[in-house]
């Protein structure tokens, strides 16, 4: 009936904290996460195993202080406009990374980032292309993501 | 329950933090959606709106956060939730409209454009995570 308990459960504490906690009010969540596990359940995702789950909040850090960086970043491009020259442009980046759940971190991450913007992912070349707003050194590039990002999450999904 | 009239009861330390990450969130929003319009070409245009979705959206949260713990009305659930589901659509609708864009391009010729990397055609078809 649960095919995945942890789903379930965090979609009963959510329906909670967003809709107050009183009795009817579990008993529709109950209703909602047990349809909803058997939705999740019906598409059949590779369970995403996370041997080294506790570097989690160490890759959120690096993330929130990048974005906030690139923040800035982007925002004074925009800003001057015209006046300092940029120059946008296309990279491949080779990605080691095979595990889905480990690609779709890596997505949100460059997505969410103001200035990059991964496009596609070819699963046989093993390449992503990324799309980047301020490009000044290709081989930077792929080396931050590789290291900062890749690295990291290497050994969480290991 | 009137939010405003309760807005009088915040100290001050509470009101100005508030009043800091409103106005930076909002101020990046607005950065965001400027350059949205003024960048030249669609690939450039793809990164203007992510300051809103990232620390834009970030700020504004915060800001609420703050305001409604300070007043004690309710728990800050909330903001984390739209916080994260922002963050985690956001590549969603980005990947769909770039490569719509990618595969025109392509197909029109566009050299400024990479170009299809060769082997994916031999592929059976099989989706990866970032698709």
């Amino acid at each position: 009936m649960l095919p995945y308990p942890l789903l379930s459960a965090s979609l009963v504490i959510m329906w909670l904290a967003l809709n107050g906690f009183t009795p009817g009010h579990f008993i529709l969540g109950c209703i909602v996460s047990v349809f909803a596990s058997w939705g999740m359940a019906a598409l059949r995702p590779v369970k995403p195993r996370l041997p080294k789950w506790y570097l989690l909040p160490k890759l959120v850090g690096i993330v929130l202080y990048d974005i906030l960086r690139s923040n800035l970043a982007v925002a004074s491009i925009l800003l001057t406009g015209g006046r300092r020259k940029h120059k946008s442009g296309f990279i491949t980046v080779p990605i080691e990374l095979e595990n889905p759940t480990a690609l779709a971190v890596l997505a949100v991450v460059i997505t969410s980032t103001p200035g990059t913007a991964w496009l596609e992912y070819n699963s046989l070349s093993k390449t992503v292309l990324i799309h980047v707003l301020d490009l000044v050194d290709e081989a930077e590039w792929q080396a931050l993501i590789k290291t900062r990002y890749e690295a990291l999450l290497m050994e969480i999904f290991k | 329950m009137n939010v405003i009239e309760h807005a009088g009861d915040l100290p001050a330390w509470a009101a100005l933090a508030v009043s800091f990450f409103l106005v930076v969130g909002a101020g990046l929003t607005l950065t965001g959606t400027i350059g949205f319009a003024r960048l030249p070409t669609f690939y450039e245009r793809i990164h203007a709106p992510t300051l809103g979705t990232s620390w834009g959206t970030g700020g504004i949260v915060m800001a609420s956060m703050i305001f409604f713990t300070v007043l004690a009305t309710r728990p800050v659930v909330h903001e984390i939730l739209i916080g994260i589901f922002v963050t985690v659509t956001t590549p969603v609708t980005l990947m769909l409209l770039a490569r719509a864009a990618l595969h025109r391009d392509r197909a029109e010729g566009n050299p400024e454009v990479p170009a299809e990397a060769p082997l994916e055609r031999e592929a059976e078809g099989q989706p990866a995570a970032g698709d």
